[in-house]
């Protein structure tokens, strides 16, 4: 009969055990990062800065924050709560009304042939602004975006546009392209 | 069947405790799994805003963290109560961006640059022109994915 090899005693397994878990839960901190992603428009060089690409003035949204923190979308003072009431229409132009963005014919995989508008939001805020406004006006276009996207989605396929596959949202994307272009900063009067 | 011990008395038998390690192991893996340990000691006070139209981000070994708020209590007496950078470790300027994102840069492998995103973790209570002079010189060195570190709001409609 093979000889037993001795037991190796286990006891101390769970102390062992315990003070790992001990470190990992002292050392834990359990937030994920999460915020809104943006890209950032390429560097320009110094010379090419021109107005040369003329946007429409019926295609482009303003949206404009000065430093006390106030905002102005199109020329009129508007409260925060409003503004993706305000984009969402913008956006879709859903009446084909002259004054908001016009629209081209573009084939779409899944839709065929689709008006897409030609809607840009301009996004202008002060040196002075506080970043809290900033993000909380960025977390509303975006919400403007997602929610039409979301509602297109819906109509077409009965699902939430974050359950379609890869090609279905490309295919969403192209109609409801999210365009936010942001000028560089200005310093409306006053010493930052 | 049961076996007693000398001293005749009726005891309670003790509770097995061979499950333990296993138990406390799941507990660990657990922990080991979800851990991120912390990148830096903050130097600035920072309380992000709050957003619901957020993306988690992805590849955390990607992502350089830019930190934008007051100095702590601790450090205001050196370096004053107005808004300041915070780049690793240290506190820095406007300038030294460009150096942070090249030195992040050359720990990456050359096929993942384009994917590597800076991750800018401001105060809300800040001043865009901070935050401005900041993606300036982010787009200098294209540096071009950003992401506005938020908390999550719920939206109530």
């Amino acid at each position: 009969m093979a000889r037993k090899t001795p037991d190796i005693p286990s006891a101390s397994l769970a102390d062992t055990a315990f003070m790992m878990l001990i470190f990992f839960l002292v050392s834990t901190t359990m937030d994920t990062d999460a915020g809104i992603s943006r890209m950032l428009p390429p560097p320009v060089p110094k010379e090419e800065i021109n107005d040369d690409q003329k946007i429409k003035e019926r295609n482009v949204l303003i949206v404009l924050i000065n430093r006390f923190d106030q905002l102005m979308v199109e020329n009129e003072p508007m409260h925060i709560s409003e503004l993706k009431k305000k984009a969402k229409e913008f956006i879709e132009n859903p009446a084909d009304d002259p004054n908001l963005p016009e629209k081209t014919v573009k084939e779409i995989p899944f839709f065929g042939n689709y008006p897409v508008s030609k809607q840009v939001i301009s996004l202008q805020n002060d040196r002075g602004t506080s970043y809290g406004l900033y993000v909380q006006v960025q977390d509303e276009l975006a919400a403007a975006y997602n929610e039409l996207r979301n509602e297109l989605s819906q109509k077409k396929w009965g699902k939430r546009y974050d359950d379609l596959d890869k090609e279905q949202q490309d295919a969403i994307k192209k109609i409801y392209p999210q365009s936010i272009s942001e000028a560089e900063p200005k310093n409306y009067g006053g010493k930052k | 069947m049961g076996k007693f011990r000398d001293g005749g008395k009726k005891e309670v038998p003790a509770i097995s405790t061979s499950s333990l390690p296993d138990v406390v192991y799941m507990l660990l893996f657990f922990f080991m799994v979800s851990t991120t340990m912390k990148e830096v000691d903050l130097k600035v006070s920072m309380n992000v805003p709050m957003a619901s139209e957020i993306k988690k981000l992805e590849k955390k070994s990607l992502v350089s963290y830019i930190y934008i708020g007051k100095p702590k209590d601790k450090f205001q007496k050196a370096y004053g109560s107005e808004p300041r950078i915070q780049l690793n470790d240290a506190f820095a300027d406007v300038k030294d961006i460009a150096d942070y994102i090249e030195s992040e840069r050359q720990q990456k492998d050359e096929k993942e640059i384009p994917l590597m995103t800076t991750s800018l973790k401001v105060d809300e209570d800040t001043k865009m022109g901070i935050v401005s002079d900041v993606k300036q010189e982010l787009r200098k060195v294209s540096a071009l994915k950003i992401n506005y570190s938020t908390k999550k709001k719920v939206r109530n409609n």
